[in-house]
This record gives structure tokens, sequence and C-alpha cells, in this order.
């Protein structure tokens, strides 16, 4: 399996294709909903040219009154992807804005982030409901907006050896577009055959 | 309290183990998988459970809604009872077997997490049986409700209608909400009953036999169907697209026709315990 360190470069990209899967070394940001607007309305220097991860981690505070950008202060519990369709409309946006490289979620995205990325980025599935096992290889380095709720907010984590499988690569192959016409097709003779029971 | 700390431990079993009919389908399914990627996926997702449970640790990040199935005697208030669960709920918040995951939606505060509480009267005096399904938002957002005739689906009002819009809403999920699915299917009712019995269905276990030989008849071709859409593990194409259907059949209105469709992640999550 090909090991790939943050940030990823441009030759780094260009080389991945559909299907590869790759171990993901060093950080990465989780956004969602909430942070996808954020990053667009406000800016974020940290995250250029890096990795967002659509996650809502769950996340064990060691200490409420502790300085919330001291890392030791949390202890990530479980954090698998969530379902990324829904920050479609913000992706291309925040692609153009800070030059994100890679994308990591499950369920793939539509054909607007696949457009955005030709060239200059790649999306990453990772296995969703994998979170006891996903939490072992990452460690908070800090956390921002934390007021946003615990799965909203901006989880800066370090992460080793995070497996994940290259699902829409920068030459315009998606995975999920391959499986969805072939299931059109399917879906369609199907429900032209009559149900035989009652 | 006694009762509490009962209703806490059914939190953190449901929310760090998988029921072993899950568990067995799941490592079916893998056997069956011929492409690398859906069967690695399994083999993913069957070490994740294994870990989860050894480490007592909750499987998934979104600990989901929980949804609580309470049968007490009358003698139980019923009161009192929801104050217990929403305190262990409370408990279980802050110990962190659950995710905050109760949005308020005028001001988009979080505010801990919300149960959702069905009572039943059981005729038994000395038992109290409280089922708890913890349902993930991914699946929850995939699932819906649909009424027949549907002239865009060509769907008649009958069960082939009933079949189409099933494999209407699979299709559409694709990999959105973590399939392999285990699919609730409701028929009849007004609306939010059509919704809330598709969602009981999911705590039939998959090796429950549907006593109505029609309905089981249907459960097993809704099978074969979805499986054959090719959608496979999380999406990414493969032989198992739904672990299990369990359907139900009710009474409608003359004029409606209702189908719910209610869709969990492959991560079904629910639990039982009988207090005396």
């Amino acid at each position: 399996m090909l090991k790939l360190k943050t940030p990823f470069s441009q030759e780094d990209i260009l080389k991945l294709n559909v299907g590869d899967v790759i171990l993901v070394n060093g950080t990465i940001f989780t956004a969602r909903d909430k942070a996808h607007k954020y990053l667009l309305e406000n800016y974020a220097e940290q995250i250029k040219g890096g990795i967002i991860y659509h996650c809502g981690p769950l996340v064990k505070t060691i200490n409420d009154n502790m300085n919330k950008r001291d890392n030791n202060n949390y202890i990530i519990i479980s954090a698998g992807p969530t379902t990324s369709s829904r920050m479609n409309q913000f992706t291309p946006a925040i692609i153009e804005k800070y030059g994100i490289k890679a994308i990591i979620g499950k369920g793939g995205m539509d054909s607007k982030v696949l457009d955005s990325i030709k060239g200059r980025g790649v999306y990453l599935s990772a296995i969703g409901g994998l979170g006891a096992l996903y939490a072992k290889l990452m460690k908070v380095k800090c956390v921002e907006k934390l007021e946003f709720g615990m799965p909203e907010a901006i989880w800066e984590l370090e992460v080793k050896d995070f497996p994940v499988i290259v699902t829409m690569d920068a030459k315009e192959n998606s995975i999920y577009d391959s499986v969805q016409q072939a299931s059109k097709k399917r879906f369609l003779k199907l429900i032209g055959a009559k149900f035989q029971g009652i | 309290m006694e009762l509490t700390s009962e209703i806490l431990s059914l939190i953190r079993k449901t929310s760090t183990e998988i029921p072993n009919d899950i568990r067995d389908a799941l490592k079916n399914a893998k056997e069956k998988e011929t492409n690398s990627i859906s069967k690695n996926i399994l083999s993913n997702i069957l070490e994740n459970i294994e870990l989860a449970k050894k480490e007592s640790t909750p499987i998934c990040q979104d600990t989901g809604v929980p949804i609580f199935y309470v049968k007490s005697h009358n003698s139980y208030s019923q009161i009192e009872l929801r104050r217990i669960i929403n305190e262990a709920i409370n408990i279980a918040t802050t110990g962190i077997s659950l995710r905050p995951n109760a949005v308020d939606c005028l001001n988009d505060k979080p505010i801990g997490n919300k149960p959702i509480i069905h009572f039943e009267e059981s005729a038994e005096s000395s038992q109290i049986e409280i089922e708890l399904m913890l349902k993930g938002g991914g699946s929850e957002n995939v699932s819906g409700i649909y009424q027949l005739p549907n002239t865009e689906l060509n769907a008649e009002r009958n069960m082939d209608g009933v079949r189409i819009c099933v494999l209407d809403a699979v299709f559409k999920a694709q990999g959105k909400g973590c399939p392999p699915y285990i699919i609730g299917v409701a028929i009849g009712g007004t609306i939010e009953e059509t919704a809330s019995l598709s969602k009981k269905e999911l705590m039939r276990s998959l090796n429950d036999v549907n006593k109505i030989s029609e309905l089981k008849m249907f459960e097993e071709q809704m099978l074969d169907d979805i499986n054959l859409l090719g959608i496979g593990p999380m999406g990414l194409g493969g032989k198992t697209t739904v672990l299990g259907v369990k359907v139900n059949s009710g009474i409608r209105h003359p004029a409606s026709f209702f189908v719910g469709v209610s869709i969990s992640c492959w991560c079904l999550r629910r639990q039982s315990i009988c207090l005396n």
C-alpha cells in the first residue's frame, strides 16, 4: 500500500487512480456542514492546500476548564466518516478558495465536485461505521469552533497510516458514478418486472 | 437509581456491541463477495466490531438518536420511567457512550441528546421490557414515505407497487447511508403511523420469520431483488447491498396507501433488557 504524507504534492495527486488504497500520514481537518459555511465566510490559513475529513468525531474532554488549544485535553474515541453529499454545495468553492488537495468522506460526491478536483485533487473514501478502529490512528492537534458542537467543530487531527480508497481521481473517474450507472440499468429492469407473489 | 444504572448499561451495550444476527450476516456477506474492495470493506467492518466490543468503545462516532420501546405494567408510572431514561441518557452523554447529537432547530445550538420513547402497556405485572435502538443519521436521511399510486415510478396500489417503492429508495440511497443496509417496511396506516411502524420493523432479528406467508415471500424476494442492484458495501459495488428486509402490513384509509421505508446502516445497534 502506498503511504502518502501531508501536504500532498501535485505529483502525488496525479499518480492516484480510482481503486488505489493509500495510507494517509500527517494532518487532516474535520469539517461538516456548519464548518464548511464558516470556512467560506471566513479565512482559515491553516487548511490551505490541506485535507478535509468529513467527520464529526466522538471526543473525550479531560478537563472542561483547560485551554481549548491544549491537545492533551482531548482523546478521540470514535471517528469514522460522515455522508459527503451534504457538502456537495460548498465543496467547489472550498477547493477554489483553499486549494484543498484531498477530501476524505463516504458515499461519494456529485459531478460538480468531480469537475472541480480535475487535475488537482482527489476524493478518498473511508469506511462508514469504523469509528473505533480509525480512532486508534488519530490524535487531536487542535480544535476550532467548538461552540458549533462536538460533531460540527473543526478538529485538526494527526493521523498515522489512515487507510482510504481513491474513489474519485483527478482524471474525472468516479467509482460511485460507475456503480450508479450499472445499478440504474438493473433498477429499470427490476421495476419493469412484476412481483408474482400476490 | 438501580433502574437508571440498568438503562445506562443497556445504552453502553447498544453503542458498543452489534447484535449477533447482524454480525453473522456480515460474515456471510464477506464470504460471498468476490471483488477485493468489497471483501476488504466487510473484513474491516468485522474487525471494527470486534475491537469496539473488546474495548467497550462506540462502534460508530454517530451514536444516533436513542429510540426506546418500553413495555411495562400500569403500576409503573410512565412519567417516572421517562425521567429515569432521560437521566440515563444524560449520564451516557457525559460519559462518552453517546455523542451529543441533539440540535435545537431554531437556534442551531447543541443540547446533548434527546431520546424518543414509545410506551406500551403490558399485562405482566412483574416485568419491564426495554428495547433500545441507536438510529444513525446517515441512513435516516435516505429513509422515506411513499404514496401509491406513483405515476413517476409506474407503481400501483398493490404489492408490486410496494416492491417498486423499496427498490427506488435503495437505488436513490446508493452508498450514502452505509450499506449493506437493513430495511424496515410498513404498508398502510396514517403518515406518522407508517413511519413509526417501518422503524419498528428494524427491531426484528434478521432470523425472525414473518408469520404471514405472503409477507415472508415478499421479504425474501425483496432481499434478492435489491441485491441484484449491485450497489454493494459502502456503495462501491458488490453482491450485498442489503442484509435483510422486514415488512409489516396494516390497515389503510380508502383514500390512502402509504409505504414507509426505514433504512438502517450495517451498524444496526439494537439491544433489549427485561427487568423483574
